[in-house]
């Protein structure tokens, strides 16, 4: 933030004649080429994010909008909607889904799907069940068979894909019918597993919160985390050169996310508080967050995304992304399996059934992961989820039959991927492709 | 410029390749020393792209010898060209258009910092590369597509570069360029070969061809169809043997030397 002291020469006719124009070389590197425009202070920022947002580059924008609508309806028709009670509820049914559609979204970067993330729930939760009940096994072994499985079948998917070049959606539309006869065979003529209410995992998945405080702390430590690790990188660009964010808008940033955090833990706190399950649902967010933006891996998925053939050519090694992002995607699918075999401690022949795989996917496009492959983010996974279970819970609190359910979902799901595609023509129309 | 030749970097011999009834490539014999430019040229179909994808290794030819850096070697996939030491800049681009032009320069051989990316040094150099091949790009953190055709280029040729290759090839990378970027490619080449690299320039543009290369060959329908010397050569013989109106390279070099021995 310093204005480095050069020895100043004789002015130059730059200066003479734009009193505003700063010497080329004071400025950092990546801000030198005078046809950019410089945003500077809050004003600049603003513009600057007007003129993204015109141009269909709406990020998350939409989904906020539609959150705050849609909270809005439900709590002006039924205001126990916004209730500590239920904002409980609805942080612990999101878990399961929201867990599935973090792989969503990375085979959505790729460009692929998978359809049969629902059915692997599924079988996931057969197998957890039969083993740690049925079998009685220890609770981890039950775990790691089921995400065991999910892994092997994601294997499966990505050998098919490279092998033979079969379409994604093909392949795992019959690994939906497989899975789920599988997991119909695997629960037998049982049906239903229930189990046990005082065993670990349901306890974990319904019962266990956070301590009051320590939940607070964590709301204060993730906004320092990140504010520090933004100073830190300033620090290294200013190091070498290049221009940095302002001080100023990176603590609004951090005050905003710990004024967010503080506000969500408050009112959690007032009902039973923040659960473990969903934390480790939150965690997971951020580790595949910093793993897509962060890491060669995730350079490498989005580069995919966006040209195959660029990205092959450039040396990455395409079919091994590819087998692990199908594995990584089908063992999210086994893990949210198991959370919601834990929640609802029982599985069942139709566990993962139902509008389990379709809410998956509608959460990672509403959360604006596009279909098109190669943009999206993880959080997208986060706030997706809270759409599609706002609108869940909310019509299950106006007792609306789940027929109405789910035609409302299917339309908000059609209403994302509408504001997909028009955002994405919108930014080729203005060179944001 | 001594008048031996300096050690070959590149040589091939016998290559061919066929795309199921196509015979695109057959029998060809190529090569490039270090400090050379080599401008590849031929008809559209002439098996140019091909046999470049060849070298890059996108295709594996079917059948040849290929010798880098005197030792012989089988180039299966793009890494293990890169890794030897040739890079490509490829007529189609082949740039990730959702990225941004660090990420698409450094896609493929990202810098590593404790395990992250290091976006810092990646953008540091980014610059730096930009500004040797004094390219005119706003903005390293844009999309690649808001960029325009010559700043793609331009982008793309400096990814080329990032590996510390021995040989570039160039598919075509002067045709979507206005003129002014059309000469700074062509200096561009010159300060490779001053490098000491070996560029592998394909060209329809004769006048690119007769500004830089140090050398021509000329493929017609998949073989080899002539090979001239900038210095003792010109415009028609080249466009002669592309076309195919000199049937092959011994009635082409029979017709070069009777006028050469009437100048005399």
């Amino acid at each position: 933030m310093s204005t480095p002291d050069t020895p100043t020469a004789a002015p130059t006719e730059a200066e003479i004649t734009d009193p505003t124009a700063v010497p080329a070389d004071v400025r950092p590197a990546d801000l030198q080429d005078e046809r950019l425009i410089a945003s500077q202070g809050f004003g600049g920022w603003a513009s600057a994010t007007w003129g993204r947002l015109r141009s269909g580059d709406l990020g998350s924008l939409p989904v906020v909008v539609g959150l705050v609508l849609i909270w809005g309806v439900f709590y002006a028709l039924e205001p126990a909607f916004l209730s500590s009670r239920n904002l409980v509820n609805l942080s612990l049914q999101m878990v399961a889904v929201g867990t599935i559609a973090i792989g969503v979204v990375l085979v959505l970067l790729l460009g692929e799907i998978d359809l049969s993330i629902g059915s692997m729930s599924g079988l996931a939760a057969a197998i957890l069940a039969v083993l740690f009940v049925a079998r009685e096994t220890s609770v981890i072994i039950a775990v790691l068979a089921a995400l065991g499985a999910g892994a092997l079948v994601g294997l499966l998917y990505g050998t098919l894909f490279n092998r033979f070049g079969v379409p994604s959606f093909v392949i795992t539309l019959a690994g939906l019918l497989a899975l789920l006869g599988l997991q119909l065979r695997v629960l037998g003529n049982q049906g239903t597993i229930n189990l046990p209410f005082e065993s670990s995992l349901v306890r974990f998945a319904s019962q266990q919160f956070l301590p009051v405080w320590l939940a607070y702390v964590l709301a204060v430590l993730a906004p320092a985390v990140y504010a520090l690790s933004a100073w830190r990188r300033n620090a290294r660009r200013a190091e070498a050169g290049l221009s940095t964010t302002p001080l100023s808008r990176l603590a609004l940033r951090a005050l905003g996310l710990a004024a967010i955090l503080i506000i969500v833990v408050a009112v959690l706190n007032r009902d039973r508080g923040v659960s473990y399950m969903f934390l480790a649902f939150l965690v997971l967010v951020v580790i595949m967050d910093l793993a897509i933006r962060r890491t060669t891996w995730g350079r490498s998925v989005l580069a995919i995304g966006g040209n195959v053939e660029a990205a092959r050519r450039a040396g990455i090694n395409v079919k091994r992304i590819y087998l692990s992002v199908f594995t990584l995607c089908s063992t999210f699918a086994a893990l949210g399996g198991i959370f919601a075999a834990s929640r609802l401690a029982s599985a069942n022949q139709s566990s993962g059934g139902g509008d389990t795989n379709l809410n998956a996917i509608a959460a990672a496009v509403i959360g604006g992961t596009s279909l098109f492959g190669g943009r999206g983010s993880a959080y997208s996974a986060l706030l997706g989820i809270l759409v599609i279970q706002s609108i869940s819970n909310g019509l299950d609190l106006l007792a609306v039959e789940s027929n109405v359910k789910f035609m409302v979902t299917g339309a908000v799901l059609l209403l994302a991927v509408i504001i997909d595609s028009l955002s994405r023509r919108s930014r080729a129309a203005h060179g944001r492709a | 410029m001594t008048t031996t030749s300096p050690a070959s970097v590149l040589s091939m011999t016998g290559v061919s390749k066929r795309f199921g009834a196509v015979q695109a490539l057959k029998d060809i014999e190529f090569g490039v020393d270090s400090g050379e430019v080599v401008a590849l040229v031929g008809d559209n179909g002439a098996g140019k792209s091909t046999l470049v994808k060849c070298i890059a290794g996108v295709y594996p030819p079917d059948d040849g010898h290929v010798v880098f850096d005197n030792s012989p070697v089988t180039i299966t996939s793009p890494a293990q060209a890169q890794e030897l030491g040739i890079a490509t800049v490829f007529q189609d681009l082949a740039l990730c258009d959702n990225l941004d032009v660090v990420s698409n320069l450094y896609l493929g051989s990202e810098v590593v910092r404790n395990r992250a990316l290091d976006e810092v040094t990646m953008e540091k150099e980014s610059w730096r590369l930009l500004r040797e091949l004094s390219a005119k790009i706003p903005s390293v953190r844009i999309p690649v597509a808001s960029l325009s055709g010559g700043q793609r280029q331009t982008v793309a040729i400096a990814r080329s570069l990032l590996g510390k290759p021995k040989v570039v090839m160039l598919d075509e990378p002067t045709a979507a360029l206005g003129v002014a970027q059309t000469a700074e490619v062509l200096n561009l080449v010159e300060r490779l070969r001053e490098n000491g690299l070996g560029v592998i320039l394909i060209s329809h543009n004769m006048s690119d061809v007769m500004a830089v290369a140090d050398r021509v060959v000329v493929l017609r329908l998949g073989r080899n169809n002539g090979e001239f010397r900038v210095s003792d050569t010109n415009v028609q013989e080249i466009i002669a043997a592309i076309t195919g109106a000199t049937t092959n390279a011994v009635s082409a070099r029979a017709a070069r030397k009777a006028p050469q021995e009437e100048q005399a």
